[in-house]
């Protein structure tokens, strides 16, 4: 057994029984379907302002973006302009390439070591597609969610449910975005723990959060598919929070506390995590800046002066010897 | 340093985003719709299920009932109390819409708050206003 | 050392049954290069000089170096954005796994980039995060030992800074940055190798890694002057440190000083007559600038800047228009990613404009300063050299692009147009291998010893892997690169992977193909090879209708 993952497993599961007895034994659904909410959204916000700006207090003394194409040079020579950004224009399209597309992943390759030896390097689209999956699915369904605060629901909105339940499977009808989350999301996990390497460079810290995914789109699904809640209660709670008139409607199944609990606990995991990442993405700085420093100088705050060894004291030390090869001289 | 800027720009962005639900509902909670029954409904008392299973279960039953119908040709349902009941949407006085034949205070109330659309009247007619 | 195919089969990528954090580091003879000598620390005013071996037993660390470390940590992630996210935000993702040179050549986990960077991750969560500090372990933190300082003295010596990691990072996480930064810590404890700490000294006292003296410096080049005299019947004679020139000219001195590099040297000094003879270019050299390279850059931001300072000043003192810089691979991502930063503003020089074709350089115009493909391209593409590229028949040219121009720089056209122009025959090795995504030669950021031969067979099996792909399937017999490094390891490295091939600079090659006024009629290339191809009788080739001159 992996300890990593157990750990993580564990404490999601433990993460489940705490609202289930909360709400089911002890009453507290003011606490699981109120407060932590709140306080989750709360910490989420505070949390991530501080990390952010906590990045953006340490600056940015060099600009090194990786070049990921040809450079501007001569006017015949054809740049990239999008990989090896010159201007503020190129670097929002390569940021927005990474951002929603995720560019750098999109080239990812698998290395292979044959009888030979030769060596083969095949294009690996399998993460990427799946990371892609996770995150658009991810989105959607978020913003799905946003039936339940907004009154009246605006038409984009049911537009989006629309296209995502197109398929028109069963009733309720199958939202894709649901079933791909799930299955990109397993995947993932998958990953980390069937490739030997993948296992090896995994944390709790990387298995936590995927659990913690797993059991949000896991209860949702029941919910909406299975053992059915009252939507109307909860769009009425949920409308409570978004209007800072909170209230706790009767008849709401333990299974959304549940849902509601494991997505605070989502919220508030995020700042302190790698989820991060998702900040971080657009302030890094081998990707945002162009690659024009010996166009424009780039300025570095801290920059100090240092020792450095100058032409009088190199002269100094081989006058002699310069004289001699008939080297020019500062002083004879 | 001036990306800080930028840096908070696009936090603000974000946030505002991300807070959509509490400003556009400007701290007012429109009020939870309660589906009103029909006199006949009402004179009734009882649905083909307890009211509880119908409020959860009515799209899975009527999902039921229409391949039933299409399929098997059968239009009799068997309720858990043994009660047999016409399978019918909205054909005649002992169909669903028979009896609720107030589809905009019955039906569309609690879809149109929860955001659902049901497909049902994409092939079904919406049986005339209930006579008064 | 294991013949290569051995070690191909050998190879195995499972990781070990323990635990990353649990598997202790046993230093490899062979994989990893000496400790530095305390004379070099000294005469840089570093600090902890002492003399010490990284076998042994005892580091002979200062009491506090713990804390020294962690407080070095906390300055870099105050002073370098960079350091902190990319300590914050990877998520293991794996994508640079099997990027690395080091971890396809050796199968050792900790050389996958994300784990290298996990071995100063773990301590920067330890003491720098609150995850860290509650869950210790389990949110992946440990606490700095003598064992960890070992290990990452032993694994950020095993990195090339090649960046090629970070091409495939989603985030464009970089783990030469991560390298660079882990490396100025242990320099704060006078933790260095020698093969860095004694080219730094060397170039900080003389003006170039080699330590080569001026008067030194001036009797090579006048050997080599020699040497083309013979080749060409043409004297080539140089000028030095000359005030009142139109460029001054700044190569890595390994051309300067060891083979197949000097045919490299030649190549530039040739370059350097043809434009002073026929279009009136003035070009010097500098004894106290004569350093392109910047081994600074492998030991601390400071150093990088103390040794870089020199260009400048030096221009500045000769009163040079702008600088031109020759074929070196870091020598470049230090001018264009820190050079003006560090030493500018350069208002003492012009903005660069090539004086025989008036092309402006636009991309260089803080800077200050021009690469030599560059400018080789504008006069090709201009039609100012006089160029025979079947005076090159004899080699098929493929092009190993350099880490730091490829991913610090993006100068991946210019050489093959250079080459293209020069050479009749050329062959781009696997998409893969070469440009961005180009393998190190396993030699770069210092690591080019000759104690860590066995680091540095492994680290280049991709490189000569592709080369030797397309030395069977095109018949390629050279390898042409624009980096003194490579041009000092890659011999080796082919002798090893791909025998049969040579390695040669861009220079070389077009000072075979230029024709200079007064040449004596030309057999012999400047390694003394005879100019037609191989298995062709030389009077044939010579009256052929198509060759150039008949």
């Amino acid at each position: 057994m992996n300890k990593k993952y157990m750990y993580s497993l564990l404490a999601v599961i433990v993460l489940i029984l705490l609202p289930y007895v909360g709400v089911e034994a002890v009453g507290l659904q003011v606490l699981f379907g109120i407060i932590i909410p709140y306080l989750a959204v709360l910490i989420f916000i505070i949390g991530f302002i501080y990390r952010v700006m906590d990045w953006a207090s340490s600056p940015v003394p060099f600009r090194i973006p990786s070049t990921c194409g040809q450079q501007k040079s001569l006017p015949w020579i054809k740049q990239n302009k999008i990989d090896n950004p010159f201007t503020a224009g190129g670097v929002i399209i390569r940021m927005i390439l990474e951002i929603l597309f995720f560019r750098s992943l999109f080239r990812n390759t698998r290395f292979g070591l044959n009888e030979g030896p030769k060596i083969s390097y095949v294009w690996e689209k399998w993460l990427w597609l799946a990371a892609l999956a996770f995150h658009y699915s991810f989105l959607t369904v978020l913003i799905r969610h946003l039936r339940f605060f907004l009154e009246p629901v605006p038409v984009c909105l049911q537009l989006l449910e629309k296209v995502d339940g197109f398929f028109q499977v069963g009733l309720p009808g199958l939202y894709m975005s649901g079933a791909v989350l799930l299955a990109a999301v397993t995947f993932l996990f998958l990953r980390r723990i069937y490739l030997p390497q993948m296992r090896y460079i995994s944390l709790a810290a990387d298995f936590f959060p995927l659990f913690l995914i797993i059991s949000i789109a896991i209860t949702g699904i029941l919910m909406r598919y299975f053992t059915k809640v009252d939507v109307v209660g909860i769009k009425e709670l949920a409308m409570g929070l978004a209007s800072f008139h909170p209230t706790i409607p009767d008849g709401i199944g333990v299974l959304f506390y549940v849902h509601l609990f494991l997505v605070s606990i989502l919220f508030v995991y995020f700042p302190f995590s790698k989820l991060m990442h998702m900040g971080g993405i657009f302030l890094s700085p081998t990707r945002n800046l162009p690659n024009n420093t010996r166009a424009k100088m780039h300025i570095n705050p801290w920059n100090y002066p240092v020792k450095v060894h100058t032409y009088d004291e190199y002269e100094d030390e081989f006058r002699e010897k310069m004289k001699e090869v008939g080297l020019p001289l500062e002083k004879e | 340093m001036n990306d800080k800027n930028i840096i908070i720009t696009g936090l603000i962005i974000f946030f505002v985003f991300l807070t959509f639900p509490f400003w556009y509902n400007m701290g007012k909670a429109s009020p939870v719709p309660e589906p009103k029954l029909t006199d006949k409904a009402k004179a009734a008392k009882e649905c083909v299920e307890p009211k509880e299973y119908m409020k959860a279960e009515h799209m899975q039953i009527l999902d039921i009932w229409r391949d039933g119908v299409v399929r098997e040709a059968n239009r009799v349902y068997i309720s858990e109390t043994g009660k047999k009941f016409n399978m019918s949407l909205s054909t005649g006085d002992d169909s669903c819409m028979g009896c609720h034949s107030n589809k905009a205070d019955f039906c569309d109330k609690c879809h149109d708050y929860a955001s659902v659309t049901p497909y049902c009247w994409d092939c079904h007619i919406e049986p005339p206003k209930e006579k008064k | 050392m294991i013949d290569s195919k051995e070690r191909a089969s050998k190879l195995g990528y499972l990781p070990p049954k323990t635990d990353w954090m649990d598997t202790p580091t046993v230093y490899k003879e062979g994989m990893y290069c000496y400790a530095a000598k305390p004379s070099r620390l000294e005469y840089m005013d570093w600090p902890y000089p002492k003399d010490w071996s990284c076998v042994d037993e005892d580091w002979q660390l200062p009491e506090n170096w713990k804390e020294i470390v962690l407080k070095g940590m906390k300055e870099r992630l105050e002073k370098y954005r960079t350091f902190k996210i990319f300590m914050d935000i990877c998520v293991r993702c794996g994508a640079c796994a099997d990027k690395c040179h080091f971890f396809i050549g050796t199968g050792d986990p900790k050389n996958m980039p994300v784990l290298r960077a996990e071995l100063i991750r773990s301590v920067y969560r330890n003491d720098f995060t609150k995850a860290g500090k509650i869950l210790g372990r389990i949110a992946g933190a440990r606490e700095l030992t003598i064992d960890v300082l070992k290990e990452w003295w032993y694994y950020l010596f095993q990195c090339t800074e090649c960046r090629r990691c970070s091409v495939f990072c989603p985030y464009g996480i970089d783990t030469a940055e991560i390298t660079i930064i882990g490396r100025e810590l242990l320099n704060l404890l006078g933790l260095n190798i020698d093969w860095i700490a004694a080219p730094v000294a060397f170039c900080y006292r003389t003006g170039n890694h080699m330590g080569i003296q001026p008067h030194a410096f001036v009797d090579m080049l006048d050997f080599f002057t020699d040497e083309i005299e013979n080749a060409t019947g043409v004297r080539c004679e140089q000028t030095f440190n000359k005030k009142g020139a139109d460029l001054l000219f700044i190569c890595p001195s390994g051309d300067v000083f060891g083979d197949p590099g000097t045919y490299t040297c030649m190549g530039y000094m040739i370059l350097m007559h043809y434009l002073r003879e026929v279009h009136g270019l003035d070009i010097t050299w500098s004894t106290y600038a004569s350093e392109g390279g910047n081994f600074g850059l492998f030991t601390s931001h400071e150093t990088m800047k103390r040794l870089n300072a020199k260009m400048y000043a030096e221009a500045k003192r000769l009163g040079v228009k702008w600088i031109l810089g020759g074929e070196c691979g870091h020598m470049w991502r230090v001018i264009n990613q820190y050079m003006v930063t560090m030493n500018g503003p350069a208002d003492f020089l012009e903005e660069p404009v090539n004086p025989i074709t008036g092309t402006k350089f636009e991309n260089a115009k803080a800077t200050k300063m021009v690469h030599i493909t560059e400018f080789l391209s504008d006069l090709i593409k201009h039609k100012k050299l006089n160029l025979d590229p079947s005076r090159n028949d004899r080699l098929k040219v493929t092009f190993h692009d350099s880490c730091n121009p490829a991913r610090g720089m993006g100068i991946l056209e210019e050489p093959r147009y250079v080459i293209k122009n020069v050479c009749n025959h050329f062959y781009d090795m696997p998409r893969n291998t070469i440009r961005e995504q180009t393998f190190c030669c396993g030699c770069g950021s210092g690591l080019n010893a000759g104690e860590d031969m066995e680091l540095r067979m492994t680290g280049g099996m991709p490189r000569g892997n592709a080369v030797k792909y397309v030395n069977e399937k095109h018949g390629v017999n050279t390898l042409t690169c624009m980096c003194a490094i490579d041009r000092a390891v890659l011999p080796a490295l082919m002798e090893y992977w791909a025998p049969e091939v040579d390695v040669s600079g861009i220079s070389e090659l077009v000072a075979n193909a230029l024709i200079i006024p007064g040449e004596k009629e030309k057999t012999l290339n400047l390694r003394g090879e005879p100019i037609w191809p191989k298995d062709v009788d030389p009077d044939e080739w010579y009256k052929r209708p198509d060759f150039p001159g008949r």
